[in-house]
């Protein structure tokens, strides 16, 4: 187990090496970039040669990358030049990552909330109508694209049910304390704070959802029906024991491994996600930095953002592998 | 530090009232607070929203509009502009006088001024400031940094080979400076109104090491002066900059030595998104917001908002590279190319309501704008005629037009490319189209001369003209390359000449015969449009002028 | 029987599908029978013939030119105006004063060309990549897998932002690269693990016994037997790619040019009107839903039917 962890993290060392290489030499063979940049439209072709120099951008792809790696290693990752000017980038995604965090997480928490009990409803009436009700209705989610669906929850949910529509919390003068908006209310006894931030997640959490949701109701839809037709609930069920008492024990349980492990999985459809619903909602996280950086050109933010994404995501499947392995184990020996 | 009573209050009163008209709540929040002040005119906060937040707080430094909406809440300078115009008047100077040949500048300072760390505003520091200017060092000479100076003064003390306007600043008493320049010009001193060129405390730039510019990577970082202790004079001082929440705070300077701001602070949220924004601002989130769409004006009106309409003061241009095509040398092409855009159907359609057609590449306000032009009238016919005696007539040109960018003199590249380029095709005028994103390739593009055509235009930093046509066709190997035409370098000379002219008067002539002859003799372009660009308040926040230089100051305003 | 659930497992799930496959053609016969009766599929079946038709025959049917701005005189930003719904044009114009109706039956041609391409290239690359691996094993097999590895670890819309943010100059063609690319390796996966499924198979075997060529194995014998996934899985990659492509535009990572116009384009390029004209969102938002439910309704149920846990 410690063999693979550390065989899987050195390959990450690799991937995010390869990544930032390839990143770093496509985005400086781009025109424009920083100078551009800086300069704006006062630029004359004479400052732009000077700044180009002095940045040091005129010299060998490879010196500049090794220059950039060793800069790297000690954090920075250079300075924004779009998304919050001036800023370094890893300033700028650790200010804005908490709160990705906290929307992704009551996303998580609302796809689960909806889909498993959904899920196992509609696997228990196979073929009902409630089944394809909501099969149907999973499958629009996902047809749906995700920044129309938070532009429609935006322009009506928000007017019907007085929920904010931008930005993070209203007031200032909150403590801060750890980043997390509505945990620092929370630490903190300001309740009104903690209540604020959370209402400003909302909107942009149940858009962020629908994905996951999706995904979610299917497979615990699959998983209960699969494990409705497995020997030991036939075995459980002729030896007698009562249907409330099978689900608690054996169906649910069972069924609970892959969906567990697809909460886990759902961080890639999160991030690419918050980059358009946190744009739609003005929310100021790592989603929204990436999507002011595309627009903006922003590329060390970019070049950052994109491998702290990987890093996470790398994380994050490691971690579900390492807990299905730990939870089931049938697993431990394949 | 835990946040203040009134804040908590607002919360509760938010939270409590979630689902009633944003109008109510900011009622009743005014109604608490005037039961305490008693008058309802002083206190509350203004809380504007801002395109994006601001680079650094030392306005020296600063290049982005943003960083200057900030700072010249908390700055001021010599020099500065009547509200709601570009005219110069007094500001942390009460009145200047020049010698004959305009090279030395006396300046009487206003006494009982003090800098927001509590120190005294004097001659000595006005020297202090420009010899910190004078001084850049290293990095902070960059285009980059320090790029106001060294479009406005030059190069720096140890720059010999790039000679600067600046020569020497000496406190003559302490109300009084005399400020040396090595030649005369028309920018002077109204260049000092420009929010980059405003007094900071000595003091507090030695304290937080102002000046230490360092290059890393690939972008400049700022010193703790230009992150967290910005220090001028100004109405209001730096509160804090909460970069998690995106929120820049301003708090009243109660030491202020003119009439003290009414608003206890100001705040700028930062909110990237235009239609958020708008919507924040229907949402009662934000009492303001800066460049609202001109299609959003007539529904903000409707809402009961007050959309303040500035005075136009940019221009849009479709310019004409004179480099790779040499039909474009020759100014009957050039002339049906102004013939064949109907200028008139363009403003209508795309831009917003007070906009007009560009008779010259200047607006009405500028001294130096010749009133006896007029826009030549959309002649499609003409056009082809011209183009014909030319032997031009099977033209085909290369047009570009940016993306990923909107400037208040172009709202919409796309949409005003797609009705230039209909207009260039019925004329019969073949158009090659490239769009490039405005910062990944188009203005490097157009800077190094690869279209034929591009679309791009200027908002002035003040009402001289020098800052206008000096800044377009100043020098021969401009955008537009007109030194490949003989009349390029004629005109280079006129408008220096004109720049040197100490007398203003006389210097207003010499612009309008400059103008006379870029339209009729020269057309290195054709200018489209003026834009007037706006901002929009909720209709209790009263006491802000618009001001066409976007100098839009707090100080004055109040809620309600 | 664990329900797959990683994205890998259930790329090699659907593969597996095929290694039973001396039964192909019955296989084949039998998914028919069932798909025939299915009323899901059917609908699917219909939307993307209908989408296909009026996209094939959109030239013909649009009564109006999609890049000219016929009715800009009736554009007034200022009083944020459009043109309304009037004779000759349906739903009146668009921001730029070109018919809005035509657009939208024009823009069919454009999102199916974009779907289909997509798909496409993901597809050849992934077959070259999963053929390379799964016929040659060995450290090809090795090398191959560990990059198609790298890239499915990387969340595929964000991978598909990345590679567009890269081109100088976004057009047509990055679109439809940027949204193909993140599907190379799902395809590459699917195919290998189909032909290692085969590679055992009594059929391969008795080829391989009789001298037939490796080549040949592959391509008479062990390609046509991986249509059936790979058929489903281009099904949904259809769909996806055209939501992805309106993802794109929505940050303006998409074609600028919109004279010929595509529906993820017109709806990420109205994003600043969506609350004053919404009917020029929901449009092209009402078509996108409807193709994608389409396309994915058809997926499922092909990947049900051939699926041979199903049948049990």
């Amino acid at each position: 187990m410690l063999r693979y962890t550390i065989r899987r993290l050195i390959q990450l060392v690799g991937v995010v090496l390869v990544l930032s290489l390839l990143l770093f030499a496509w985005l400086r063979a781009l025109p424009g970039g920083p100078v551009s940049a800086l300069l704006g439209e006062r630029a004359t072709p004479e400052s732009r040669e000077a700044l180009t120099k002095q940045l040091g951008l005129d010299q060998p792809i490879f010196v500049q990358y090794v220059k950039f790696l060793g800069r790297a290693l000690s954090g920075d990752f250079g300075v924004s030049t779009g998304v919050q000017p001036g800023d370094s980038a890893m300033e700028i995604f650790l200010q804005r990552f908490p709160a990705t965090i906290e929307l992704s997480f009551l996303a998580i928490v609302i796809a689960v909330a909806l889909g498993i009990p959904l899920g196992y409803l509609a696997a228990k009436r196979r073929g009902g109508w409630f089944d394809n009700l909501s099969v149907a209705g999973s499958l629009i989610g996902v047809a749906v694209p995700v920044f129309f669906l938070a532009y429609v929850l935006k322009d009506v949910l928000s007017a019907a049910l007085g929920l904010p529509t931008q930005g993070r919390q209203d007031a200032i003068g909150a403590t801060r304390v750890t980043g997390f908006f509505v945990v620092d209310g929370v630490i903190t006894q300001e309740w009104d704070a903690a209540l604020n931030a959370l209402e400003h997640l909302i909107l942009p959490a149940i858009a962020l959802s629908t994905i996951p949701f999706a995904v979610v109701f299917r497979i615990t839809r699959a998983a209960v029906l699969d494990v409705l037709n497995e020997d030991f609930v036939r075995t459980a069920e002729s030896k007698g024991l009562t249907s409330p008492v099978i689900r608690r024990r054996h169906v649910l349980r069972n069924a609970m491994l892959p969906v567990v492990t697809t909460i886990g999985l759902q961080t890639g459809a999160l991030l690419a996600g918050a980059v358009l619903t946190e744009k739609v909602f003005s929310l100021p996280g790592v989603g929204q930095a990436l999507a002011i950086g595309f627009e903006r050109r922003d590329y060390p933010v970019l070049l950052l953002l994109i491998i702290m994404a990987t890093v996470v995501y790398v994380v994050v499947n490691l971690l579900v592998d390492l807990s299905y392995a730990f939870i089931d184990p049938r697993i431990r020996t394949r | 530090m835990a946040h203040s009573r009134t804040a908590r209050r607002r919360w509760s009163a938010a939270i409590g009232l979630t689902g009633v008209a944003a109008l109510a709540l900011s009622g009743c929040a005014q109604s608490e607070r005037g039961g305490e002040t008693g008058g309802g005119q002083v206190g509350g906060t203004l809380t504007f929203g801002a395109a994006g937040a601001p680079k650094l707080l030392d306005p020296f430094y600063a290049t982005d509009g943003e960083t200057f909406r900030v700072s010249r809440q908390m700055f001021e300078g010599l020099v500065g502009f009547k509200p709601g115009t570009a005219e110069v008047q007094p500001a942390l100077a009460t009145k200047w006088e020049s010698s004959a040949d305009g090279k030395t500048w006396t300046f009487t300072l206003k006494e009982n001024v003090k800098f927001h760390d509590g120190t005294a505003f004097n001659a000595e520091a006005v020297c202090v400031n420009f010899n910190r200017w004078y001084n850049q060092k290293g990095a902070a000479q960059s285009e980059a940094v320090s790029q106001y100076w060294l479009d406005n003064f030059g190069g720096f003390a140890d720059t010999p080979d790039k000679p600067s306007l600046f020569k020497s600043c000496a406190a003559k008493d302490p109300k009084t400076a005399v400020v040396e320049l090595t030649k005369s010009t028309s920018q002077f001193p109204s260049v000092l109104g420009f929010t980059s060129f405003s007094i900071s405390s000595p003091e507090a730039l030695k304290k937080y090491d102002a000046d230490n510019v360092v290059a890393s990577g690939d972008a400049f970082t700022y010193p703790a002066y230009a992150n967290e202790h910005p220090t001028g004079t100004g109405p209001f001082k730096f509160g804090k900059f909460d970069k998690a929440n995106n929120v820049v705070e301003l708090v009243r300077n109660d030491d202020y030595h003119g009439d003290k701001a009414k608003l206890d602070k100001v705040v700028f949220k930062i909110i990237p998104d235009e239609t958020a924004r708008k919507q924040a601002l229907k949402a009662g989130d934000i009492d303001g917001y800066d460049l609202p769409n001109a299609a959003d004006w007539a529904g903000l009106k409707s809402d009961g908002f007050d959309v303040k309409v500035r005075p136009a003061f940019n221009v849009l241009y479709l310019g004409i590279n004179q480099l790779n095509n040499p039909k474009l040398q020759d100014l009957k092409v050039r002339q049906a190319l102004q013939y064949a855009i109907n200028r008139e159907q363009l403003v209508k359609s795309q831009l917003p309501e007070g906009a007009t057609v560009a008779s010259q590449f200047m607006p009405p306000l500028v001294n130096g704008y010749d009133k006896s032009l007029e826009a030549v009238k959309y002649d499609p016919e003409k056009a082809k005629a011209l183009l014909a005696e030319a032997g031009a007539s099977d033209l085909t040109l290369k047009f570009y037009w940016p993306t990923e960018v909107t400037r208040p003199y172009m709202p919409s590249p796309k949409d005003l490319y797609g009705a230039i380029a209909g207009d260039l095709q019925k004329a019969g005028i073949k158009v090659e189209a490239t769009s490039k994103p405005w910062n990944g390739g188009y203005l490097t593009d157009v800077d190094n001369g690869v279209p034929d055509l591009f679309m791009l235009g200027w908002t002035g930093d003040n009402g001289t003209a020098h800052n206008w046509v000096g800044t377009f066709f100043g020098r021969t190997d401009n955008r537009f390359n007109t030194g490949k035409s003989p009349w390029g370098k004629v005109l280079a000379d006129d408008l220096a000449a004109a720049n040197a002219e100490p007398d203003e008067a006389k210097r207003t002539k010499l612009y309008e015969g400059i103008n006379k002859k870029i339209m009729t003799e020269y057309l290195p372009a054709v200018p489209l449009s003026y834009a007037p660009p706006a901002i929009v308040f909720k209709k209790e926040i009263q006491g802000v002028t618009p001001s066409p230089l976007t100098d839009e100051r707090f100080g004055s305003a109040s809620k309600g | 029987m664990v329900t797959p659930t990683r994205k890998k497992d259930r790329i090699d799930a659907l593969a597996a599908s095929s290694g039973e496959s001396d039964a192909g053609v019955s296989l084949a016969a039998s998914a028919w029978r069932t798909l025939r009766r299915s009323p899901v599929f059917l609908t699917g079946a219909t939307i993307i013939t209908l989408f296909v038709l009026i996209s094939l025959l959109s030239p013909w049917l649009a009564p109006q030119d999609t890049a000219e701005p016929m009715l800009i005189d009736q554009v007034v930003k200022a009083r944020n105006e459009i043109p309304p719904p009037q004779p000759g044009h349906l739903l009146g114009g668009d921001l730029q004063g070109r018919d809005f109706f035509s657009r939208l039956l024009v823009g069919s041609q454009q999102t199916l060309i974009v779907g289909v391409l997509a798909t496409l290239i993901g597809l050849a690359g992934g077959l070259t990549l999963g053929t390379l691996a799964g016929a040659l094993g060995g450290w090809v097999d090795t090398v191959v897998m560990r990059l198609v590895d790298v890239m499915l670890s990387l969340p595929s819309l964000l991978l598909a932002f990345s590679i567009s943010a890269m081109f100088a100059r976004p057009n047509q063609y990055t679109v439809i690269v940027a949204v193909a690319v993140v599907q190379i390796p799902v395809f590459a996966r699917l195919l290998r693990g189909s032909m290692l499924a085969q590679r055992s198979s009594d059929h391969v075997l008795a080829a391989t016994a009789l001298g037939v060529k490796p080549g040949a194995i592959v391509f008479r014998h062990m390609l046509p037997n991986s249509l059936g996934p790979v058929i489903v899985q281009s099904t949904l990659v259809l769909a996806t790619a055209i939501i992805d492509a309106a993802a794109l535009s929505f940050l303006g990572l998409g074609n600028p040019d919109d004279r010929v116009p595509e529906w993820g384009q017109m709806l990420g390029d109205v994003q600043n009107v969506f609350d004053t004209h919404p009917q020029l969102a929901f449009w092209p938002a009402g078509c996108i839903i409807v193709v994608a439910l389409g396309f994915t309704l058809m997926g499922e149920t092909l990947r049900e039917a051939l699926d041979p846990k199903s049948r049990r």
